[in-house]
């Protein structure tokens, strides 16, 4: 029978994820060996390609944006004890609600008014087609696994009926409303370097950035100073003594579930208000998903989060780079990689810790055998 | 003179920060009982269960009948002729007890030739020990006590002639335990060596030829039992003198009026067996009432009900002057707003959550209370903290760090953790309290101070109930005692009425049924 290794706090936190990490890495590196490639220089591509420009910087913040929002949403749901896996349905509902108000209210206000009502629409249709699964687990013990893939799939017909029957643009040959009006468009940060009179490459980046890492604080205080939260955490650890302790667990459960879909609703501020400027299919492609790997890399903690996305839009950005630039190199290989870091740093998360714990042991023996 | 059966030498095994064992040696002669009797967390089930093979010993050298070995897991302990019963049972319920049995060492692979032949050399063996088992039952339908015999009879069965037996009279009955070391001794005297862990001295005094008291992980007292009272096998496990039972001199109760009032409480589980049969009870200020019980005659539902956790299908309750019907029950939070505080049976399932940070845990069920509550929904994080530790220092709750996870503390620490906050974190003191098992894995020294508190607390004029399986725990502490059996209540003695005898028969109602 094999015990559960107690690792100190620094070892747990900071060096396990490393070593996995460098695990990832090193069997990510074999691969590209066995295709015949250079594994250092894939890796010094990959590296140069995320961080090496500000272009480049750029676009894995860009991406490391929409992650946070959606590695934040999995983790609310995670500390009330729900595995929401429908980040990407209620991400494609923020950004048709962000749509609506920015088409609906854009013509007739100025950006300060617009704005602040786009990532309002956003969060409540996220929450919304959130709370639905959220009210079936509370009232009628549906799993919110299975009913939030289910809501997926709904909303993605839901998107797409909607846009070829109701929002397109009329006299458009594509799938996608008409572009939103000025005054719906967020700044990009070239644009707001620009006015600090800083030079920045015209990326996709943009004011979502500033929203992801408020999002970030407002999550941690949310969950660890907040009275919602603890109960949130209570039910989430233990039901039955949450109940014990005078918490209802079916209002935790939509609050929750509640505001882990207003987190996912939030992709469509980075891809639709900062980004497309207006609705089209396909605009979440994949991010809700990618939100359960970086969420489980991450430990469901803000911080983790925000560093495991920054890792995922590294992937994302080098890994475009690299196909770029190396012929025969394809983004398969980059998935690849980031499928090695979800199986050592997820599934395989606890794999080293015993020999972490052993060599903790060793450095620490001489210290104790002093004492003894 | 023949080899011991166990011999460790020097056995000592770390866990991180925590010194299991520190060079324990253990020397057991075969054919005889030995007790291992220590507070939670001395160490003894670690040394047991380094004997059985669970864990590998950092130091030291085990000899079985004098053979030096290296037991490496439990079917190298099995194959040494090492077995052991563990508190809670290893069996697999919907099987009968004859397949139970069979599992994992199946003579032969056609299931109907290898029950014939297991059957065979079983009844035999009943015979012998005494240890009758009904073979044909799913294990389901089996009362405690014969499950238990199943479990030692699988032992022998596997050829075991060292039998640990890990707190074997948890679960038992009075009668059951007597019919237990009835058994026992008869093993023992046809040469079977008994290893028994337990922290009841009593026991080790009716049953052992000799003890091995454990404390902080070290032996602190090895010695036959002839050489040994009770007070001084109390006093080497704890490290002070104790004194448990009716404190000396302990003043009468004085009850005034009545604070809860139950009346009919009827409930039916899902399967529509009944769990509560028209209970009725009256709790009045000043006084403890203890409800007695074996395990699961439906005190753990009336705990419940009376605290506002579950629902009754029938009866009324009245809690201070409010009356509360099936259709509008009280709820955990109203109760706690009547002054009602519930220190629950099973405190890792409902009394605490186990992640949280001590003050956490600390503050549960009065988060939401003006001394908890900041504006604007955020914790006063600084206030529980301080209230933590104010806690932590009236109940000498070791150790003194609010910011420790509240797993890491031991049951006894996490019990005084508990029975704190009920008393001290409401913004008035409680007036009714209600305990489930107050004292259960908790250390002797840990029991003493427990009860204290709960008189302390009836002195002041609170309602006390209390609901345990240890029947020493009900007579030390109750003005009065119900007993419950299948639901009902079976019979309501005053305490000076009360005897063991007559508490067990009254208890012993529905095993003696079963059983028969």
């Amino acid at each position: 029978m094999s015990q559960p290794v107690e690792l100190p706090r620094w070892m747990d936190v900071g060096l396990l994820p490393l070593v996995n990490l460098a695990l990832a890495l090193a069997v990510a590196a074999i691969v590209v060996a066995v295709v015949g490639l250079n594994p250092l220089q894939v890796l010094t591509l990959l590296a140069k390609g995320a961080f090496g420009s500000a272009a480049g910087l750029s676009y894995t913040l860009y991406y490391a944006t929409t992650f946070v929002f959606t590695g934040l949403a999995v983790a609310v749901a995670f500390h009330g004890g729900l595995f929401n896996i429908g980040g990407e349905g209620q991400a494609m509902l923020g950004g048709l609600g962000c749509s609506l108000m920015a088409l609906w209210a854009g013509p007739h206000a100025g950006p300060a008014l617009v704005l602040p009502l786009m990532v309002a629409a956003a969060m409540v249709f996220g929450a919304a087609w959130a709370a639905v699964p959220g009210a079936l687990q509370a009232w009628r013990g549906s799993h919110v696994v299975i009913t939030t893939i289910m809501f997926n799939f709904i909303a993605s017909a839901l998107l797409a009926w909607l846009l070829v029957n109701v929002l397109k643009d009329p006299g458009s040959m594509s799938v996608e409303t008409a572009a939103f009006p000025e005054s719906a468009h967020l700044p990009g940060m070239h644009q707001l370097l620009g006015a600090l009179g800083i030079d920045w490459p015209r990326t996709p980046l943009n004011l979502s950035l500033l929203l992801a890492v408020a999002a970030a604080v407002l999550v941690q205080l949310f969950l660890w100073r907040s009275r919602a939260g603890y109960e949130l955490r209570a039910v989430g650890f233990s039901p039955d003594a949450a109940h014990y302790g005078g918490i209802r667990p079916r209002g935790q459960v939509m609050l929750a579930m509640g505001l882990s879909g207003a987190l996912a609703g939030l992709v469509g501020i980075n891809e639709l208000a900062g980004v497309q400027h207006r609705l089209l299919l396909d605009f979440v492609v994949g991010a809700g998903f990618t939100g359960i790997a970086v969420s489980l890399i991450g430990r469901n903690h803000p911080v983790g989060i925000v560093l495991a996305a920054l890792l995922f839009g590294a992937l994302f950005q080098g890994g475009a780079e690299l196909a770029f630039e190396i012929p025969g190199f394809s983004r398969d290989m980059v998935t690849t990689l980031q499928g090695l870091i979800v199986l050592f740093s997820g599934a395989m998360a606890q794999v080293a810790a015993p020999a972490l714990a052993q060599l903790h042991r060793v450095l620490a023996r001489p210290a104790g055998a002093a004492h003894g | 003179m023949t080899a011991p059966a166990v011999r460790m030498d020097g056995i000592s095994k770390r866990f991180g920060a925590v010194q299991a064992n520190r060079a324990v040696n253990l020397m057991v002669a075969a054919g005889t009982a030995h007790g291992i009797v220590g507070e939670n967390g001395a160490g003894k089930s670690t040394l047991m269960s380094i004997l059985y093979g669970f864990y590998q010993a950092d130091a030291g050298q085990i000899a079985v009948n004098g053979r030096a070995v290296q037991i490496t897991g439990s079917a190298q302990a099995i194959a040494l002729g090492i077995g052991m019963v563990h508190q809670h049972f290893m069996l697999v319920e919907p099987l009968t007890a004859l397949d139970n049995i069979l599992l994992g060492a199946e003579p032969h692979w056609r299931l109907d030739t290898a029950r014939a032949q297991v059957r065979g050399r079983l009844e035999a063996l009943m015979a012998d020990t005494g240890l009758q088992v009904r073979l044909d039952s799913p294990v389901d339908d089996l009362p405690v006590g014969e499950r238990q015999r199943l479990e030692i009879l699988k032992a022998l069965f596997r050829g075991a002639k060292i039998l640990i037996l890990d707190e074997p009279t948890a679960v038992l009955t009075p009668p059951e335990t007597e019919a237990l070391f009835v058994t026992l001794r008869r093993l023992r005297d046809a040469g079977t060596t008994l290893l028994l862990i337990t922290h009841k001295l009593k026991e080790i005094m009716a049953l052992c030829d000799a003890v091995t008291v454990m404390r902080q992980g070290a032996v602190v007292f090895d010695g036959p039992i002839s050489q040994c009272s009770l007070d001084q096998l109390a006093e080497a496990m704890v490290g002070r003198r104790v004194h448990l039972g009716r404190a000396q001199g302990a003043t009468a109760a004085r009850p005034g009026a009545p604070l809860l009032q139950a009346d009919g409480l009827c409930w039916r589980d899902a399967l529509g067996v009944p769990r509560l049969a028209d209970v009725s009870l009256t709790l009045r200020a000043g006084e403890i009432v203890g409800i007695a019980g074996v395990s699961g005659n439906g005190q753990g539902e009336l705990l419940e009900m009376l605290a506002g956790m579950a629902r009754p299908q029938a009866g009324t309750l009245a809690l201070r002057g409010r009356s509360f019907t099936p259709a509008a029950w009280l709820d955990p939070a109203s109760a706690r707003r009547l002054g009602l505080a519930h220190v629950p049976e099973d405190r890792h399932r409902c009394g605490m959550v186990l992640p949280f940070a001590a003050w956490e845990t600390a503050v549960l069920g009065y988060q939401a209370s003006p001394r908890f509550a900041g504006r604007w929904g955020w914790m006063r994080r600084l206030a529980m903290r301080a209230a933590t530790a104010q806690m932590m220092d009236a109940y000498d709750v070791r150790p003194r760090n609010p910011d420790l996870a509240a797993r890491k503390f031991s049951g006894g620490n996490q019990q005084k953790l508990v029975l704190a906050r009920e008393a001290l974190a409401p913004e008035h003191a409680p007036t009714v309290l209600l305990v489930g098992q107050p004292t259960r894995g908790v250390d002797i020294g840990a029991i003493e101070f427990i009860h204290g508190r709960l008189r302390a607390m009836r002195d002041a004029g609170g309602a006390v109930l209390v609901v345990s399986s240890e029947l020493d725990e009900i007579l030390a502490l109750s003005d009065r005692v119900l007993v419950m059996d299948r639901g009902r209540i079976a019979g309501e003695l005053a305490i000076a009425d009360c005897t063991e005898a007559a508490l067990g028969r009254l208890m012993a109602g529905a095993a003696a049924e079963a059983t028969a």
